[in-house]
């Protein structure tokens, strides 16, 4: 699946909420399910500035394909993060870079979020592309 | 006391709702909301007399200074202080707070000398005085607080020395409600002849504070915390010490004479109120002290400390919650913690049912390092919240648990 049909599905199973009740217990489940970090990925290294809950966000290459697992110690947070690593990981740099995340305004999350909670979204989202970035300038 | 649904009709947004559940404001401790008479008080500024104040010799300045130097007279009256030249406007507690940091510390502060804080402060109470210390060499001293968030008087006896050149503390922890005793910390301090600012900005809203028995040297206090609009805040200064120090910021309006070679200052309180101030809010505050005094001070404790007592058994009496700040003085705050769920996980959840409550460190770090937490939940309430909305709260975090279980 490309970054946009993965986006489309997200959006498509937040619409089936029209309550934001039902829509946190969606996130809350998200976030329940995520498959856990490493332990020693828990450091000050890979702490994403910027959240007011903590998020610790691992990258790997392989060469071809980055992989992120990643961590908080919100729950409703570790919900979102889930959804950022369901859209980007698994992917090429090249694919995150120009990756355009739509879904994040078309579930209503920025809005939804407090400013200091969406600022830390757009932190995750940032430092996902800076590893990109990193990794594509290596590559070439 | 007035009628509680009366009272709340004072406040517009009060009806209001959001995500369609009926609001439940327990924030107040970040900010109060305002009743129509000051919305109204400051629109009439706006459309009917606004002009800029001590400055022109047109009629719509004369109005407005005048109304302007009436909310001076107003806070005077309020805090019951001595003088109107005591009073000065600024923007806020932390305004307040610079100024008087930079000014004392440029006058009187020399290497090695020590100011004292206590462990509750707001960051506002803490990082003015480092800023100083760091340019002046001088060290702060921290009264330390037992379990209950108390700070520890005998040891603030022995921190006390011929070092001290000032005290600073909060009347009231924003973090954990505690009320401080500050008659206590004053006297003492006089007695070495040590100065004390009282930090009042959440205190002054809560009930009585009079100038002349509290005998403090400086008294801050924000505009937004007492029922009046942001951007106005109140410097009380025992004359004094004002016409000791050097003004904070220059400008126009605080001057007597300007050239190029040197300018002589105005008279106090004009010397400490640099450029344009926010004479709309100061006059909008002034309404609000009356708000306050209409419904009585004693009555806004007297129900407060009622809302505390509830508060505090409907939460207790749930399963997993923790109460932060155990003293039996507090004003009405309640910091929680529910047991193994995260801080924004439960005021997240709160807010989508409508539920206001501030969630984190409130500014105030080192009390959750204190404790050795990353923050708590905190509702801040005030006399115009009700029992139902405490009963509210109470089956939200209820809700809150279910949902995270």
């Amino acid at each position: 699946m490309t970054i946009s049909e993965v986006q489309d599905n997200i959006i498509e199973e937040f619409s089936l909420f029209g309550d934001w009740m039902d829509k946190y217990n969606l996130l809350i489940d998200l976030g329940k399910e995520l498959s856990t970090i490493d332990p020693k990925y828990k450091v000050k290294d890979f702490l994403i500035e910027g959240c007011q809950s903590k998020v610790w966000l691992h990258p790997d290459f392989d060469g071809k394909l980055i992989t992120f697992t990643a961590d908080s110690d919100a729950i409703i947070t570790r919900g979102i993060v889930a959804l950022l690593i369901k859209v980007l990981s698994n992917r090429t740099p090249e694919e995150i870079l120009n990756s355009d995340l739509y879904f994040i305004d078309k579930i209503g999350l920025r809005q939804n979020l407090s400013p200091t909670r969406s600022n830390g979204l757009l932190s995750m989202v940032r430092q996902m592309k800076l590893y990109a970035m990193a990794w594509d300038a290596i590559k070439k | 006391m007035r009628d509680i649904a009366e009272i709340r009709a004072d406040f517009p947004i009060l009806s209001r709702k959001v995500y369609d559940k009926p609001l439940v404001y327990f924030d107040n401790g970040a900010t109060t909301q305002k009743p129509q008479c000051v919305l109204d008080t400051v629109d009439e500024v706006y459309k009917s007399y606004n002009g800029n104040i001590h400055r022109g010799v047109h009629f719509l300045s004369e109005m407005s200074s005048e109304a302007y130097e009436k909310a001076r007279e107003k806070v005077k009256a309020f805090i019951n202080a001595d003088k109107r030249e005591e009073i000065v406007f600024t923007s806020g507690t932390t305004g307040s707070i610079n100024g008087i940091a930079f000014s004392f510390g440029e006058r009187y502060i020399k290497p090695g000398d020590e100011i004292i804080l206590s462990w509750l402060e707001h960051h506002a109470n803490i990082v003015p005085w480092q800023m100083m210390c760091e340019r002046k060499g001088a060290i702060l001293r921290i009264i330390p607080i037992n379990d209950n968030g108390e700070i520890i008087l005998r040891d603030y006896y022995k921190l006390l020395s011929s070092k001290t050149r000032l005290v600073s503390v909060t009347q009231a922890s924003n973090a954990l409600g505690t009320v401080l005793p500050i008659k206590e910390i004053i006297d003492a301090a006089h007695a070495v002849n040590v100065p004390v600012l009282i930090d009042g900005a959440q205190g002054i809203q809560h009930g009585i504070v009079e100038m002349k028995t509290l005998d403090c040297d400086f008294y801050v206090f924000s505009g937004h915390k007492i029922y009046g609009p942001a951007g106005i805040g109140v410097l009380y200064g025992k004359e004094k010490w004002l016409s000791e120090l050097a003004p904070f910021q220059g400008g126009g309006d605080m001057v007597d004479k300007v050239t190029f070679e040197k300018t002589t200052y105005n008279e106090l309180p004009f010397k400490f109120e640099a450029g344009t101030m926010n004479y709309p809010a100061a006059i909008g505050l002034a309404n609000a002290l009356d708000y306050v005094l209409s419904i009585g001070r004693e009555n806004i404790a007297l129900r407060e400390q009622e809302l505390l007592s509830y508060a505090t058994e409907r939460l207790s009496g749930i399963k997993g919650v923790k109460i932060y700040g155990r003293s039996d003085n507090k004003i009405s705050t309640i910091s929680f913690l529910i047991k193994g769920i995260h801080q924004y996980d439960t005021g997240m959840i709160l807010d989508k049912m409508g539920i206001a409550v501030r969630t984190g460190t409130h500014c105030a770090q080192p009390v959750m390092d204190r404790y050795d937490i990353d923050g708590t939940v905190r509702a801040s309430m005030c006399f115009y919240n009700t029992r139902q909305e405490i009963d509210t709260l109470a089956a939200g975090i209820e809700k809150v648990i279910t949902m995270f279980a």
